[in-house]
């Protein structure tokens, strides 16, 4: 409970069984993560996740770079998976796992189309200074690009 | 500009610090139980406890003879409502590809 301040967790409930909620969310990220953020000097030409535990998620440049950005922590199909989240408080790659935070995902069937996705990212207190920097970096917490909100017109009821 | 929530991380870049505010967030704890336990004297506890209570990031009550620290919910509040709509947006975008069948792929 009093870890809650050094956390965030949300949840959202899908329509649809819980092992496609899970294959979606892992191995189908590319396909709903936004493509314009990662964290990659240049422009971002795929997105890979290694759906194993000891697997990352990799962002590839077009220049040919790519930046594992996380660490599979946890990869326990449909029900659960941790990440780590080795992005910096400048946001950029943050090679030091002692300064990572870490990002689980659980996923509770509600009925055979119905499944419930609660995500926590904590450990937040591992980032170090400069927080300021990587909002500033990113604009305001309104000001994300519109990529996001494309999708959401496209929500059913 | 060092602004609040600067003071909060800037707090807790000191891995000593980061042990402390972690043990406390496991649970409100004296600064003698903290002293005990970990490889610094008890004023160096005080000093970091100082630092950590002027970045809001705990705050301290009196129990009996002595004090408790506990964590300050208002600490880390801007990280977090970042994050917060950081992941609610992701989610909202994982929602519409996962209920649209056979669309998820690019």
């Amino acid at each position: 409970m009093s870890l809650f301040v050094a956390s965030v967790c949300t949840s959202t409930v899908v329509q649809a069984p819980i092992d496609r909620a899970f294959q979606v969310f892992t191995e189908g990220m590319p396909g709903w993560w936004p493509s314009d953020h990662h964290i990659l000097e240049g422009d971002l030409a795929k997105m890979v996740f290694e759906p194993r535990v000891g697997g990352g998620i990799i962002d590839h440049g077009v220049d040919g770079s790519q930046c594992t950005w996380a660490r599979i922590l946890a990869y326990e199909p449909p029900h659960r998976l941790v990440f780590s989240w080795d992005i910096s408080t400048q946001w950029k790659y943050e090679p030091d796992p002692e300064k990572a935070s870490e990002v689980e995902v659980r996923f509770v069937a509600q009925g055979p189309d119905r499944t419930r996705v609660e995500l926590e990212h904590r450990e937040l207190q591992r980032h170090g200074e400069g927080w300021e920097n990587m909002r500033d970096a990113v604009g305001s917490p309104g000001g994300w690009p519109g990529v996001w909100d494309a999708y959401v017109p496209a929500l059913s009821a | 500009m060092t602004t609040y929530q600067g003071q909060a991380l800037a707090a807790l870049a000191d891995s000593t610090r980061r042990e402390i505010f972690e043990r406390i967030a496991e649970r409100p704890r004296a600064v003698g139980e903290l002293a005990a336990t970990l490889p610094v004297s008890r004023p160096a506890v005080s000093q970091h406890l100082k630092v950590l209570k002027e970045a809001s990031l705990v705050r301290d009550l009196p129990a009996g003879n002595r004090r408790v620290y506990q964590l300050d919910p208002d600490g880390l509040d801007e990280l977090r409502t970042y994050l917060e709509g950081f992941w609610n947006r992701a989610l909202a975008s994982f929602q519409a590809a996962v209920e649209q069948p056979m669309k998820e792929d690019r």
